[in-house]
């Protein structure tokens, strides 16, 4: 079943000076459970693809349907309650809130969709537990390393139980042995909870354990590699 | 409460900003609280002296008289009038007088005073006079001798026992002339009465102005000021209105309700300007948190935080810090206001003449009322609530992507 279905979505910067054409005619479709790396060279559109989608930008033509609802019609505030409702976010720079701990960054979309504090509580514990952090959830992200705030990260796009997260370069700024336990977690989740994963990706490590791969060139998509 | 926790928890993002930002709101709260509670305190230590030492909350006069001021628009104490206290429990004290200018005069100088017919031991009821006696002896009612001001022993260099001849028109234009020794000398704190006031026992001054039973006012002595409008609505149906004129001393005094306001219309300014400079450092912090936070501004809605609730959270925050900075500007303003009002500046030298000239007592004790504090605090909220529009406006305004990006 698809989860997201764009047409012909195209995404011109600076329409009106010096146009910037960021994607060109970009036809998609992703699967629930799939866990999918959008991969190219900087400026090729994957940013802009994945903002595109996550309903942070609107594209200048085409349409973005997202479990039947064609999200180019939204407005501005029903799109910030369809993503709190159905999309999860981890970006390059963790993006934690600083002045909460770790715990309360898990928990604020919940509170935000208006769960109950025992559903929050249990939640956010299963999910501190999955990304092996359940001793730290009362520190704040700035005594938490980059891998750590990262996990934290992870849990908090799954903790709304969201229909698919997208991921912006997550492991750009981690070690290597970060990344390797981030993917490991991530594909655990994917097979576990059947969570649908969309990177935007540098990174080969992340390439390497991709199950698809669609590369963008000039904001077109080159090739699309389904793997075993 | 998630709200509450994250604008509490972001004041202290950054201490020290939000230190010198409460700071600058403390010392604003306590400048202006301060100059307000000296300010309040002057006028209300003038108008008391004015009217509790001697005008009264409320005055009965033939109608006219307080226009004319004229011996010719005395009138006749009846006994119903003496009964009054009886009719109103507010009503603690009848204080019958009978006042015209005069020439006083001894040797060779010669001076104009206000010379005042009293019953001495209702007036010392109201005024206190007996305790302003500075030297010699208070007045009985039978005596035929005068108390004289401060100001007046001075200026025509009179002790006790000395005599003032006094001169003037009495009442349907008789002459008036009478010699009376010096019983005693009063000060007052009003440099206005200390230069003109000469009392008379009432029978001698009715006897000396030629108008035997007659008074010129009836004060009417209130311990409570909240009593004056209750007893101003009852006494018309006690008092022929179409003869008599019933006054409060607001309506006796409206010059000094007119200097008063002028002078708060002054301090307008001064708040004004102060107001200004702390403003535009509550809006130097909301403008650098406003910028430093749209990155963050822009992950919250990305994630599903709406605009209206951020923008709560974000006002809350700036109104926390307001909060802070007016509680501890109240808290360290109430015990130095309270100083000032236990121990008063005294002026001294030029400038103490100086206040005196215009009928100031150069006294300045500071008034002790919350709602001054909290006023100040209010006004401080009010700013800051409309100065943190400007984040609520970026954030309305912003796009989360271009926020994250930058």
């Amino acid at each position: 079943m698809s989860v997201i279905t764009t047409k012909g979505v195209t995404k011109t910067y600076n329409p009106e000076k010096i146009p910037v054409h960021a994607l060109n005619g970009v036809d998609l479709e992703i699967k629930e459970g799939e866990f999918t790396a959008i991969v190219g060279p900087s400026g090729s559109g994957k940013t802009t693809l994945l903002n595109i989608i996550g309903g942070l930008d609107r594209p200048s033509n085409g349409s973005v349907q997202i479990n039947q609802t064609d999200i180019a019609t939204l407005s501005d505030n029903q799109l910030i309650d369809f993503r709190k409702e159905n999309i999860g976010f981890v970006f390059q720079a963790y993006n934690l809130i600083p002045v909460l701990t770790a715990k309360e960054n898990v928990e604020f979309v919940m509170l935000l969709q208006g769960k109950s504090k025992a559903e929050r509580d249990s939640r956010v514990n299963a999910l501190m537990k999955a990304v092996g952090l359940e001793t730290k959830i009362n520190k704040r992200p700035s005594e938490l390393s980059g891998g750590q705030q990262q996990r934290v990260a992870v849990a908090r796009a799954l903790a709304p139980k969201p229909r698919f997260i997208l991921a912006d370069e997550p492991t750009a700024n981690l070690d290597s042995h970060s990344t390797a336990n981030l993917l490991d977690l991530m594909l655990e989740l994917n097979q576990k909870e059947n969570v649908t994963f969309i990177f935007s990706t540098h990174d080969q490590r992340v390439i390497d354990r991709a199950r698809r791969v669609i590369t963008l060139v000039d904001g077109k998509i080159e090739t699309d590699e389904v793997r075993a | 409460m998630m709200i509450f926790k994250l604008a509490w928890r972001n004041i202290w993002r950054n201490r020290r900003r939000t230190l010198i930002t409460a700071a600058s709101i403390l010392f604003a709260v306590l400048f202006a609280s301060f100059m307000e509670a000296l300010q309040k305190g002057a006028w209300n230590n003038m108008i008391s002296n004015v009217v509790n030492f001697y005008f009264g909350y409320v005055q009965i006069h033939e109608d006219g008289y307080w226009e004319e001021q004229s011996l010719e628009k005395s009138f006749q104490l009846k006994d119903s009038m003496l009964l009054l206290p009886e009719q109103f429990p507010a009503i603690k004290a009848v204080i019958p007088r009978i006042e015209s200018f005069a020439l006083a005069s001894t040797g060779e100088q010669t001076m104009g005073t206000l010379v005042v017919g009293i019953d001495p031991d209702a007036e010392n009821q109201m005024t206190g006079l007996q305790e302003r006696l500075t030297t010699g002896n208070y007045i009985e009612a039978q005596d035929q001798s005068v108390l004289i001001a401060e100001g007046v022993a001075e200026n025509l260099k009179l002790g006790i026992g000395d005599t003032l001849l006094l001169i003037s028109q009495g009442y349907h234009g008789v002459n008036a002339a009478g010699k009376y020794p010096v019983a005693g000398i009063v000060s007052f704190a009003s440099p206005e009465l200390n230069k003109q006031l000469v009392y008379l026992p009432l029978a001698e001054a009715q006897w000396f102005y030629g108008a035997e039973g007659m008074i010129t006012s009836l004060a009417l002595k209130l311990d409570n000021q909240g009593d004056i409008a209750p007893l101003m609505a009852a006494l018309p149906a006690h008092i022929d209105t179409s003869r008599y004129e019933v006054m409060d001393w607001k309506q006796m005094m409206p010059d000094l309700l007119e200097a008063k306001a002028l002078d708060s219309a002054g301090n307008v300014v001064v708040y004004f300007i102060l107001y200004m400079i702390i403003g535009f450092g509550i809006l130097g912090t909301i403008l650098m948190m406003t910028k430093e936070r749209m990155y963050e501004f822009g992950i919250l809605t990305a994630i599903g935080m709406k605009r209206a609730l951020l923008s709560i959270s974000v006002w809350l925050e700036i109104l926390l810090l307001a909060m802070l900075g007016s509680l501890a500007g109240i808290l360290v303003s109430m015990p130095i206001v309270w100083y000032f009002k236990v121990n008063p500046i005294r002026f001294g030298g030029d400038y103490a003449s100086t206040l005196e000239k215009f009928g100031f007592e150069p006294i300045f004790p500071a008034e002790f009322d919350v709602t001054i504090f909290l006023m100040q605090a209010m006004i401080v909220l009010i700013l800051t609530a409309i100065l943190a529009l400007y984040p609520i406006w970026k954030i309305y305004r912003l796009k989360a992507v271009e926020a994250m990006r930058d």
